[in-house]
């Protein structure tokens, strides 16, 4: 049991160090564009590598001996790490492609803050 | 294969995709008393029915040419992609934390042989998952991809290597 929580925490610990990179990059980075690459990239390896966590944790403490409908948690858990991994990138296009469309001026090297 | 028998395949692929999942997320299948679950079973067949009727060209858009040495280079594909993301990561952390923000960002534009919706969705994503840039537009028509990279050396790896559309082009066999 002590090596599934080590390993549990170590997949957390990752999931909220690139989480709190995205949002440091939230903050320092110039433009909006560039936010984004941010958030999209470290939002989703983040999330999933939380998920994966969980997941691991369910499938050895809880599952074994467990009726189906608990079993199948990680089944769900696995779900929700494709929809992420689909969503992710598809919503980042979107707010990126609106705000090209509205005419945000990209930041260009040298440029102040915007 | 006529387009009649296509269709059928369509609803049967769409049928028991839908089902599986309908199975995973209820899991109720068997009764405590050790019986098959009627109630819930049948209304995911039912459910599942409607649902491959009416949306099956959704899922399954041409006949199942090629389907699984397709869906079996996609694996492989998605292998590396995974990689990738972890790099991509790794490489976002690096320009955000250190002191002077090795940024400079460009927007580039190339054309790709790629038709396909399936194709042009794997690209896009996989742009925005992989190092230093983000897909912007994509004309599915020409197969043309406006990008924002951070950098100038993600944006070479996208108009000068070209491995990710090589990539691309092998799995779905569109070059």
């Amino acid at each position: 049991m002590v090596l599934i929580d080590v390993i549990v925490i170590l997949f957390l610990a990752a999931g909220i160090i690139f989480m709190f990179t995205g949002v440091i990059g939230l903050l320092r980075l110039p433009d909006f564009y560039t936010r984004l690459h941010a958030t999209g990239k470290c939002d989703t390896l983040g999330e999933v590598l939380i998920i994966a966590g969980l997941l691991l944790y369910h499938f050895f403490v809880y599952s074994p001996g467990a009726e189906l409908s608990v079993k199948l948690v990680p089944v769900k858990l696995l779900f929700l790490i494709v929809f992420i991994f689909l969503a992710n990138p598809t919503a980042t296009h979107a707010i990126m492609k609106a705000a090209y469309k509205t005419g945000v001026k990209p930041w260009k090297k040298g440029d102040a803050r915007m | 294969m006529n387009a009649k028998s296509g269709k059928g395949f369509g609803i049967l692929v769409t049928f028991c995709a839908m089902f599986l999942f309908w199975l995973l997320l209820s899991g109720h299948i068997i009764t405590e008393e050790g019986k098959l679950d009627v109630l819930h079973v049948g209304a995911g067949i039912i459910c599942s029915a409607i649902i491959a009727l009416i949306s099956h060209d959704l899922l399954v858009k041409e006949k199942g040419e090629k389907m699984l040495s397709k869906s079996f280079r996609f694996v492989i594909y998605l292998g590396w992609e995974l990689w990738q993301i972890v790099l991509a990561n790794f490489d976002v952390a690096y320009r955000v934390l250190h002191p002077k923000m090795p940024i400079d960002p460009l927007i580039i534009e190339f054309d790709t042989s790629l038709r396909s919706d399936f194709a042009l969705v794997t690209l896009a994503n996989s742009i925005t998952l992989t190092p230093g840039t983000i897909t912007i537009l994509v004309d599915p028509e020409k197969g043309k991809f406006l990008v924002h990279a951070i950098a100038k050396k993600p944006a070479d790896a996208l108009l000068v290597d070209k491995t990710m559309q090589k990539k691309v082009a092998d799995v779905y066999m569109e070059w």
